[in-house]
């Protein structure tokens, strides 16, 4: 299971991260060294082992339905990029136009 | 709903629509699914955030156990199995209003599967059942306005987190009319039992669809496609029509239907696709690290299961057993939870059953129609009414009275008894009292007094007007009818 | 800790020490954030209200992944340069109600992902002991101020071995507790599953002490523990009869500088000759801990840092609309490591591979905690080993990536099974520091501590020589 340039370039894409055309093949290379390491896992026997979600066997704790919600101890313009009249903004979706393709939920 | 060219028609028919429906319902909470903002609509943007659903490094989500509750409230209701372990999965994708970059939903580990809902009967009589595949706890996304400043996205995350269920079916409908069938007994279950304001066009209810065309006699599926952004039932049923016409003129031209999403743009009645990326989507799903797995008690689940309420198959059935009323009635009485309580109380205090349902389906829904009022909150207790319809019953008050009076009820909310009486509405139902007026009247029109008296028996009518005019509608009609016909002979 | 001098006088005194040491960029390194006059103002409203808090008066220092109202929170990052977070951690807000006073933040390798420090977008931290070489990490900068001088107390963070290596490095003490024992919230996430608070002191104490402060459930964290956390300094006075330690020989392989196995099988000894059982074990699994480990990080690395986008904090640098600004962001924002991590993490998660990476790591985790679970249940109460292969390294020895993960080897497996574990300084090799570690069932640091303080005691300044 090598991974390949085009396994780089989609991942990279998927994580929203520019990758500048020369550091590729470094990756490649970089990542292919490393997986080669977690073959080892491959081998091991794992018939009727499930899985690690979490640690020991408690359930997850339920807050009741109410506030107060935890305040912020600076506005919100104290910290974002760019504000205005409450809204984060964020530069336009090439494709708002179309609602979205991606979904919200 | 489309109406379909001839040639599209003739197409349509050799092929047969297969649906499932995504449906993302927001739950009643006051606060969202992770943290303790408040869930309400309509706040300036961006007020209902803190640490958590604004995902400020280092903060971490923290369960509503009302959130869990309604969902499986709702999945009780829907018919599924509650499941004792489920897990919390994170799915993976950039999106400026979705603050994490991922969404806590569930995956493989659902709160629960294997539903099954009736949306009604077969010619023959069989019911028309659709299977519920799964049905998960996950948050919603914030909101995105893309037309308010020039270049800009706004982003409003008052949303981000609020909790939803999300309900899959199984591909059991057969038509856009079917899938609108279903989303009505849907959303009239989840309204039923309270875990939702289920509204289409406040984004509360929220409806995809995957949907495929295969000719009529195959069992296979064909390729599907999903369809979005539909925001109503019309425009659920418009949807569908548009892409099962688009799909069946593509195979019967002989070419494949490519897995894609499709758009409903309502304004233009057309689906196109959405447009693709340069990757496919690859969410990546893995259990959510900071929630371990939801572990419910069987014994609460089975509290919440005798919790729930009636549901409305089960409540038309006892209303057409117990009250005899004609399945029109029953369909508009049940239609919601409160107006069919209402209905009860009435109907059980007053004890006749079909003017008990007369006066609500009438006057009752008129009026609050007219005034956008919710029934729980009119102003005619259901006690009221029926003290009403016992005066009315009683030929205290007469049945045009009673009209009179229920304005002034609905309007003060006062006892009818006491409107009636300050209203001076009670029948006079004194004969001395009957016979003035009888003799009054006709002594002021001896013409017709006359013409009535030598058998002219159509005038009779007019006559009973005149008394029940100068009674000020207060004379018991059957009566004054009576005296009358004495006098004519 | 027992504090004659007044809070004022603690934390002007403790600042003083970080202008001896240079411990700003110009020096040691270890120090990123700091704001003087709020810290003392902070000591003299101590001083004012004669708080009794366990720590009233302590100075101490955090790491910079850990959110603090009054300094910057940057893990180390370009993407968070400024950002000073509208909330605090529970961490620091225990302490501080106990009244210790934050004076710095401190230096890390980017978001926690590293081993050596060397991976600071503000540059590496120097080992104070030997500043040709690094303080180990990702917590180096706590390390290293504890190591200077600074601060007794020190906060960390670990995921997998990035209190105790750094300990180990600087020659001080680090502990790792249970996972679920510390509250994570306002711990900047690295890989949820593994990381946890951790702690250094300059002492057994001053760590067991910190301990005492910080453990416990939390609300406002769902996987943290509601175990009750018992006095840890009570653990100073117990004696170790009775107890029985592993030796597992997976942490002792011929492989091992030989210097470093005399050293722990001389802490063995003293803590034999203090009346403990040493027993040979196995925990057959330990080889496959790195490979376990550097799927399982990155993959849920790659998601917590998704929230890095530029919308809503932090760094954003503009590109050709929205998914530009994306990508223009995060690839300035992050440095080689993390980038290299989350493109591993996003790998291992994505479709197709999903089950032979991820699936199959997180399966052979659950045979690395079974491992441990076997020990314990079989009448051993800890464990010792090595905390590290080798003393702290020259800057740039391990360009390879993998090398580099290898340090973690006797780390990582606490983090993957959850257990607490904790590094004593055991001796030195070529002047450079040795750490011991002990490592216990879960919420069994009352054991852990109650062995570190006898190596202390036995050892005293041996250990430093
Ligand atoms: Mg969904
Ligand atoms: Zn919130």
């Amino acid at each position: 299971m090598a991974v390949t340039r085009e396994d780089v370039v989609h991942i990279a894409a998927l994580a929203r991260l520019a990758l500048p055309e020369e550091r590729v093949p470094e990756l490649v290379a970089q990542l292919n060294g490393i997986l080669a390491h977690m073959d080892v896992l491959r081998k091991v026997d794992t018939t009727g082992v499930t899985g690690t979600a979490g640690i020991g066997d408690a359930s997850t704790p339920l807050r009741p339905d109410t506030g107060p919600q935890i305040p912020l101890a600076r506005p919100r313009e104290a910290f974002a990029p760019q504000m205005r009249d409450g809204f984060f903004l964020v530069p336009r979706l090439a494709t708002h136009e179309t609602a979205d393709e991606e979904e919200t939920a | 709903m489309t109406t379909l060219s001839t040639p599209a028609r003739a197409v349509t028919e050799r092929y047969e629509m297969v649906v499932g429906l995504e449906v993302h319902v927001q739950l009643r909470t006051r606060t969202k699914a992770f943290c303790c903002c408040d869930t309400a609509f309509g706040a300036p943007p961006n007020t209902n955030t803190c640490p958590i659903c604004l995902a400020l490094p280092g903060t971490l989500p923290l369960l509503n156990a009302e959130a869990v509750r309604l969902a499986v409230r709702a999945a009780l209701a829907l018919g599924c199995t509650v499941h004792e372990t489920s897990i919390f999965a994170r799915k993976n994708y950039f999106y400026p209003d979705l603050p994490k970059g991922y969404q806590i939903s569930q995956y493989d580990r659902p709160l629960a599967t294997g539903g099954r809902i009736a949306i009604g009967k077969n010619a023959d009589g069989t019911p028309i059942t659709i299977g519920i595949t799964r049905l998960h706890m996950e948050e919603d996304a914030g909101k995105s306005i893309h037309d308010r400043y020039g270049g800009a996205t706004a982003i409003d995350l008052n949303r981000a987190g609020v909790p939803l269920i999300e309900i899959v079916s199984e591909p059991d409908m057969r038509s856009a009319r079917e899938a609108v069938a279903y989303l009505k007994v849907l959303k009239q279950i989840l309204e039923y039992i309270d875990v939702s304001d289920v509204n289409m066009e406040e984004g509360s209810l929220r409806v995809d669809a995957n949907i495929s065309a295969r000719l009529r006699g195959e069992t296979r599926l064909g390729t599907k496609t999903e369809v979005k952004n539909m925001n109503s039932f019309s425009g659920v049923e418009r949807a569908l029509e548009a892409e099962f016409v688009r799909q069946c003129t593509l195979l019967e031209r002989g070419e494949k239907i490519h897995q894609q999403t499709m758009l409903w743009d309502g304004a233009r009645g057309e689906v196109r696709p959405a447009r693709s990326k340069e990757e496919s989507h690859d969410y990546r799903y893995f259990p959510e690290p900071d929630l371990p797995p939801l572990r419910l008690d069987r014994a609460w689940i089975e509290q919440i299961r005798a919790e729930l309420p009636e549901l409305p198959q089960a409540r038309q059935a006892r209303f057409a057993e117990s009250y005899a009323l004609p399945a029109g009635d029953i369909e508009v009485l049940t239609a919601n939870a409160k107006l069919a309580d209402y209905f009860e109380s009435v109907a059980r205090q007053h004890g006749d059953a079909k003017s008990a349902a007369n006066w609500v389906m009438g006057e009752v829904l008129a009026a609050l129609n007219a005034t956008g009022q919710s029934v729980e909150h009119f102003a005619v207790r259901p006690a009221d009414l029926a003290k009403l319809l016992d005066l009315v019953r009683d030929g205290v008050v007469s049945h045009s009275a009673a009209k009179q009076i229920f304005a002034h009820m609905a309007e003060t909310g006062d006892p009818p008894q006491q409107i009636a009486e300050r209203e001076g509405l009670i029948q006079v139902r004194d004969a001395d009292e009957l016979a003035r007026w009888v003799d009054e009247v006709l002594a002021e029109n001896p013409t017709e007094a006359a013409r009535f008296k030598n058998g002219e028996k159509k005038l009779l009518g007019v006559l009973v007007g005149l008394v029940m005019k100068k009674s000020k509608g207060r004379a018991d009609p059957r009566r004054v009818n009576q005296l009358l016909s004495e006098r004519g002979g | 800790m027992t504090t004659t001098t007044s809070a004022a006088e603690a934390v002007a005194a403790s600042l003083r020490r970080m202008d001896e040491v240079k411990a700003g960029a110009d020096g040691l390194n270890c120090i990123l954030w700091s704001d003087r006059e709020h810290a003392l103002a902070e000591a003299r409203a101590i001083d004012e209200s004669r708080a009794q808090g366990p720590l009233a008066g302590v100075p101490f220092v955090a790491k910079d992944n850990i959110a603090t109202l009054h300094l910057p929170t940057t893990c180390g990052s370009r993407i968070l340069e400024g950002y000073v977070s509208p909330y605090q951690a529970t961490v620091i807000r225990r302490l501080r109600e106990a009244g210790a006073v934050l004076v710095a933040k401190t230096n890390c390798d980017e978001f926690a992902m590293g081993s050596s420090n060397e991976h600071s977008a503000y540059g590496p931290v120097r080992n104070p002991i030997c500043p040709t070489r690094v303080p180990g990490g990702s917590s180096g900068g706590s390390a290293a101020a504890v190591a200077a001088g600074i601060v007794r107390i020190a906060l960390g963070s670990e995921t997998g071995g990035s209190v105790r290596q750094p300990a180990a490095f600087c020659g001080v003490v680090g502990v790792k507790p249970t996972y679920g024992r510390v509250s994570r919230y306002g711990l900047v996430a690295f890989a949820s599953s593994l990381d946890q608070v951790g702690v250094f002191g300059a002492t057994v104490d001053d760590a067991a002490l910190a301990m005492e402060v910080i453990a416990g459930r939390d609300p406002l964290d769902s996987t943290s523990a509601d175990v009750p956390v018992p006095r840890y300094r009570a653990a100073a006075d117990r004696p170790l009869e009775g107890l029985v330690i592993g030796r597992p020989k997976e942490y002792f392989p011929p492989s091992l500088d030989p210097r470093i196995a005399a050293l722990c099988d001389r802490a063995l000894d003293a803590l034999r000759a203090q009346g403990a059982t040493v027993r040979d074990v196995s925990l057959p699994h330990t080889d496959l801990a790195i490979p376990v480990y550097y799927i399982v990080a990155p993959a849920e690395a790659s998601s917590n840092l998704a929230r890095f986008d530029g919308v809503r904090y932090g760094l954003r640098v503009t590109g050709d609309g929205l998914r530009g600004m994306y990508e223009a962001t995060r690839s300035r924002g992050f440095g080689p490591e993390v980038t290299r991590r989350i493109l591993l993490g996003t790998y291992v998660l994505s479709a197709g591979y999903y089950d032979a990476y991820y699936k199959k790591a997180q399966e052979v985790r659950t045979l690395i905690a079974q491992d441990f679970r076997t020990v314990f249940g079989n009448g051993v109460h800890a464990l010792f080993t090595p905390t590290t292969p080798t003393p702290a390294f020259e800057f740039g020895a391990k360009a390879d990536p993998y090398e580099m993960y290898l340090n973690d080897i006797f780390t990582a497996t606490a983090n993957l099974a959850g257990v607490p574990g904790i590094s004593v300084p055991v001796g030195r090799v070529d002047g450079l520091p040795i750490g011991g570690q002990i490592l216990a069932g879960h919420f069994e640091e009352m054991t852990m501590f109650q062995i570190a303080y006898a190596l202390e005691r036995a050892l005293g300044a041996e250990a430093h020589r």
